[in-house]
């Protein structure tokens, strides 16, 4: 198999639309709801979150022939959990200030839904680098809802994208007044249902029949 | 999926658990240094805040070598310890001591305009953990010159709004002594401080017990440095 067959492109496409995570399995929406005020955590909780997917994945799709069945979900959170205590020490280490704003959340990842059902689904029963790019599609398709939610968010939100103010202060002065309900999480929820519908209504098969 | 014997799993669990403490062990290692500089670098732009200088993390440190010439240490009858590094002062660790105990750092900070400012930390619970920051007087240890606060988790658009200016700004010029005897602290008033009162200022609707634990906090940390204070004015 080549290292990009058009198997192995679907893995890592798939997710990031018909396949997504969140939109279409409804998985790891606390998080999604909890960081997206601002573009800067959302992308770095996006990174942390395909880091861990990816090479969780990898790591356990390595040993899934010599993993016990019985203990096979310790050893699942046992290795998420390194991966996540990882990425939190190098995030305080590197990205101090977003490391703060993330907070637990970081923490949090451990128990995302996405990693422990892609392990359970893929990575048990599938070679290593088909479940690496399975890990990387999943983390991707994560990660580009978050930021679609954290740009409208912080754009309405704030007047600001990454931090520097892109509505012109001239609106400000006819009246114009950043929305309070952007940085509550509600409008995230809200948003998200918007996504899924438009995602819907250009992709009917992913409507459920009844 | 192959069955395993019980020593199996037992072996694989072990030597499993083996390798993640060493993994992680490294990791921390490893990384700790650069988690202290910057754990570092915030207390000085704290501290810088306080005496109402913006810094970013990258000019923080020098800033911080210009503006704070001098840092000591006191204990609660305003006599000066020898020996102590104010900046290594852990307060979580002092407050949980005696009184008569504690040790109480003061640092010294030079404005543009040559006058002093004197810089105490202070720390309490907040609703969901910790709060703390910096107060910082003028020479006549009386008046804020400047404050900043900081919280570890409180409610995002209720108590954490303490984190913001809008909360800080007002405490600027409020005085600590009533008369210049009596030490009343800086109230943080529900329903809004009176006009003109020189020892309150206003609470954050939706955020009391924040609020709250922030007025607490102001009165038990600096009350320690009552008599400091009162030896000290200028």
């Amino acid at each position: 198999m080549s290292v990009f067959s058009s198997k192995n492109f679907k893995l890592l496409t798939g997710p990031l639309n018909f396949q997504n995570p969140v939109t279409v399995q409804i998985l790891g929406i606390c998080s999604a709801l909890a960081v997206t005020v601002k573009l800067k955590p959302a992308i770095v909780m996006g990174l942390s979150v395909l880091v861990v997917t990816a090479i969780s994945n990898l790591v356990i799709s390595l040993l899934r022939n010599y993993i016990p069945s019985r203990i096979r979900i310790i050893v699942q959170l046992v290795i998420v959990a390194t991966m996540v205590i990882l990425v939190d020490q190098v995030l305080r280490a590197f990205v101090y200030d977003v490391s703060k704003q993330l907070s637990v959340y970081v923490g949090l990842i451990i128990t995302n839904c996405i990693i422990m059902g892609r392990l359970e689904a893929y990575a048990m029963a599938n070679k290593p680098w088909p479940s690496f790019v399975d890990g990387v599609g999943n983390g991707a398709g994560y990660a580009i809802i978050l930021i679609m939610v954290a740009f409208v968010r912080e754009l309405f939100g704030s007047g600001t994208l990454f931090g520097f103010q892109v509505v012109p202060k001239a609106f400000y002065e006819f009246g114009y007044v950043n929305n309070g309900m952007m940085i509550m999480p509600t409008m995230a929820l809200i948003l998200v249902g918007c996504i899924i519908w438009i995602q819907r209504s250009f992709n009917k098969d992913l409507i459920e029949k009844d | 999926m192959k069955n395993f014997s019980n020593t199996y799993i037992f072996i694989f669990s072990a030597v499993m658990v083996v390798i993640v403490a060493l993994l992680l062990s490294t990791a921390a290692l490893q990384l700790k240094p650069f988690q202290d500089k910057n754990i570092e670098v915030e207390k000085k732009q704290n501290i810088l805040g306080s005496i109402r200088i913006t810094s970013t993390p990258v000019d923080a440190v020098d800033l911080y070598a210009k503006y704070i010439t001098s840092s000591f240490v006191v204990n609660n009858k305003g006599e000066k310890l020898e020996g102590e590094d104010a900046f290594s002062i852990d307060i979580k660790k002092e407050l949980s001591k005696p009184a008569a105990d504690r040790k109480l750092p003061v640092y010294v900070g030079t404005l543009d305009n040559g006058t002093n400012a004197y810089v105490m930390p202070v720390r309490g619970k907040g609703l969901w953990g910790p709060i703390w920051g910096y107060v910082s007087l003028k020479p006549d240890m009386n008046t804020i010159y400047g404050v900043v606060f900081d919280h570890q988790g409180e409610t995002p658009g209720l108590g954490a709004e303490i984190a913001t200016e809008f909360f800080q700004t007002p405490f600027i010029d409020k005085q600590l002594f009533k008369d210049s005897t009596e030490f009343v602290s800086i109230k943080v008033l529900k329903g809004g401080a009176p006009e003109g009162d020189m020892h309150s200022v206003d609470a954050i609707s939706g955020g009391t017990i924040t609020s709250k634990a922030l007025e607490e906090m102001l009165d038990t940390c600096l009350v320690q440095y009552k008599t400091f204070y009162i030896q000290n004015r200028q």
